[in-house]
């Protein structure tokens, strides 16, 4: 245990160091949270691959060398464009190394009804609205990352829909990481609030350079109150040398819709936990997914959808393509609990592995405590089909570009599953993930 | 143009030509036919370079070049078209990106300018009438969720794009009903041409009352075993395979 207890260490000091420096502006209700996560994080400490939730993912790279607070950006010159490749939002948003960046941001006109701020002036203006939720909704039990988030974070993104709202395009969070060479952590939150029948989109972006090694460690806590529609996409676009984690928590009211659609292609190690609890009837969540990895990349998924009430629905696609000796592992839970009946649950993991020395670990789990629900999972995972490569290069395509159509055609789906206004951003992102040529555009 | 010589070719250890020779000139229509497991998809597929088929023997001049030597997509670039028996589905690739890239590695390797999208979706269009194939079809993934009709329709539409100059189709009749038979046979005689040499394999006479062929030719047993004109086509559909076997050239087969 010692060992365990040396590498929470330093993030205790720093704890305490903030918490006594009180220049935070967290409303009084908040350090008791933080407190208690932060021994959360200390009585779970660096999980091993002894514990099942981490026995294909290690976090021993974490504990090479300490990580320090990262100095704040604004107007910092960033290379990367934030843009979205010009699709049209409802604001951009930016996080720059765990701080809000209103340099960086970009305002568009008020949106009537919904609310894009920094979560620390949230805090100070609002704290009632947020006390029932903020850190509410995420605890992710037996992971410690979460829990050093709640104790950490200093920033992030909150929005906040009023009933009845619905911007026509999607709100833009960009979150940043500008280590400038230094072995930086943060703590990135992210909090929507969708209130009774809103319709919120929302683009949720992690950026960072290549050959940096720093580590984002991000919640994002998701209310959907009844009626609610809330469509995420995740852009992992983190630098290939970063370690990305990232918990998703949302808790669905009754006839809520949420759809989460994640586009992993970037980070040496990153890891995504996301837990879905559908907590009143009527109430669907579809989780779509993709990850891109290469060299020796390593993408973790771990999700668990939580049919805690009757009549709901869930739909799970993830999908990997691993080149190199990249790693992969998908870990799918769908609890059904005791009452939870009609549940209607689908799962799909497809993989496809470009070389022989990549592999992926696929778990589907189903948990059934009811006795009238429809539930499917599958899992497979494969390798390019060589009657299609035959068929691609007796047209004229070499090998190499007739691969990466047929990859390009595998990980597609998930860009024709996305709201039509995002696909060309989308693209990108999985040209981004893609080894080898890609094409311009496939569909 | 081709010239075909003692050609065998084993698949999975097994050899499936014994000796195949045939000789096609610019121009020609030349119908191969034969019984089911008489080599006729082994050799369309060993002309198209497909991995797995073994030559063992034998040699294949394609316009003065040994064509065995090459990889798929340089025959595909050298004017070797296959129609595909069965055509596979691609999911998630349109097949108006598909065919311009495959056209564009063409017209690159001939030394042309590549064409823009623009310019694509004309010639596609023009191209799609002569096939009569649905416009929307030809926006689609490449064949997914096709009919059996509509994906050799596809087939014969890449074909006109592509403008091979030797193409070779795989049993294009098979599966098509008489109204699908008879468009997709349409689109095949629209592209014959001077320049062109086609080699039409199958196993039925109906695909050949629609597609009249300069030349027929019996396979049986992994070898040519008669060769005449298109009349030869109709008395095999009136007497069936079997007579072959009764023939000098059908006992030397069944001798070996």
């Amino acid at each position: 245990m010692t060992a365990v207890a040396s590498e929470t260490t330093p993030f205790r000091a720093l704890f305490e160091e903030r918490q006594n420096r009180g220049e935070r502006p967290d409303p009084p209700w908040l350090p008791v949270h933080r407190r208690e996560a932060m021994e959360r994080f200390e009585e779970l400490g660096f999980p091993s691959t002894r514990m099942e939730e981490w026995r294909y993912t290690s976090t021993a790279s974490l504990a090479r060398a300490p990580f320090v607070p990262p100095v704040p950006r604004n107007s910092h010159a960033v290379t990367v464009d934030l843009d979205l490749g010009g699709v049209p939002t409802s604001g951009r948003i930016v996080i720059a190394n765990g701080r809000h960046a209103p340099a960086l941001s970009a305002g568009a006109p008020p949106i009537p009804g919904v609310r894009v701020s920094s979560l620390a002036e949230t805090l100070r203006r609002f704290p009632d609205r947020l006390a029932p939720y903020l850190s509410q909704v995420a605890p992710v039990p037996g992971s410690a990352f979460p829990a050093l988030n709640t104790a950490l974070f200093e920033d992030g993104v909150c929005v906040i829909a009023d009933p009845g709202a619905a911007p026509a395009s999607p709100i833009h969070v960009v979150i940043l990481a500008d280590p400038d060479g230094a072995r930086m952590a943060t703590h990135p939150r992210v909090l929507v609030l969708a209130g009774r029948d809103s319709e919120v989109a929302l683009v949720e972006e992690y950026r960072g350079p290549d050959g940096a090694d720093y580590w984002t460690n991000a919640v994002t806590e998701i209310v959907l109150q009844d009626g609610a529609r809330v469509d995420r996409y995740k852009l992992q676009r983190e630098g290939r040398q970063a370690t990305h984690f990232g918990a998703l928590c949302v808790e669905q009211g009754r006839d809520t819709r949420f759809a989460d659609h994640s586009f992993s292609v970037g980070g040496a190690l990153s890891r995504q936990d996301i837990e879905v609890r559908l907590s009143a009837p009527g109430a669907e969540c579809q989780l779509d997914g993709l990850f891109m990895v290469r060299g020796s990349q390593h993408a973790d998924t771990h999700s668990r959808i939580d049919h805690v009430a009757p009549h709901c629905s869930s739909r799970e696609l993830y999908k990997g393509v691993l080149d190199g000796s990249s790693r992969g592992v998908f870990h799918g839970r769908i609890v059904v609990r005791p009452g939870s009946q009609k549940t209607d649950a689908e799962q799909s993991n497809r993989n496809l592995l470009l070389s022989r020395e990549a592999l992926v670990h696929s778990t589907p789990q189903l948990e059934i405590l009811a006795d009238d629900v429809k539930c499917k999972h599958g899992s497979t995972t494969g390798q390019i089909d060589a009657a299609a490569l035959f068929y691609l290069r007796s047209r004229g395509l070499d090998q190499a570009a007739a691969r990466s159509m047929l990859t390009w055609g595998f990980a597609g789906e998930l860009v024709a599953r996305g709201r039509r206004d995002l696909r060309g951003c989308l693209e990108v992102v999985l040209r981004e993930g893609l080894p080898g040529a890609a094409p311009e555009r496939a569909a | 143009m081709l010239e075909i010589r003692d050609l065998k070719t084993a698949v999975e250890g097994k050899e499936i030509l014994h000796g195949l020779t045939l000789s096609v000139a610019a121009g020609e229509v030349h119908a191969v036919m034969g019984p089911n497991g008489s080599g006729k998809s082994t050799l369309a597929h060993v002309l198209a370079g497909r991995p797995g088929y073994e030559v063992t023997g034998g040699s294949v001049t394609y316009k003065g070049r040994d064509l065995l030597e090459l990889q798929p997509e340089e025959r595909a670039r050298e004017g070797v078209f296959l129609a595909f028996q069965y055509p596979v589905e691609v999911p998630g690739v349109s097949n108006l990106y598909f065919l311009r890239s495959a056209l564009n590695a063409l017209r690159k390797h001939r030394g042309l300018e590549e064409l823009d999208a623009m310019d694509f979706l004309e010639l596609a269009r023009e191209k799609a009438k002569l096939v009569r194939i649905d416009e929307e079809l030809v926006k689609r993934s490449v064949n997914e969720g096709f009919s059996g009709g509509e994906k050799k329709r596809n087939e014969i539409f890449q074909m006109a794009v592509l403008d091979p100059t030797l193409a070779v189709l795989d049993e294009t009749d098979s599966g098509l009903d008489i109204d699908a038979l008879r468009i997709v046979a349409n689109g095949v005689n629209q592209l014959r041409s001077p320049e062109r040499a086609m080699i039409v394999v199958t196993h039925y006479q109906r695909l050949l009352d629609c597609i009249v062929p300069d030349f027929v030719h019996v396979l049986a047993e992994g070898r040519i075993v008669l060769s005449g004109g298109a009349e030869l086509a109709r008395e095999l559909e009136a007497r069936g395979y079997t007579w072959i076997e009764k023939s000098p050239e059908g006992a030397e087969v069944s001798a070996s």
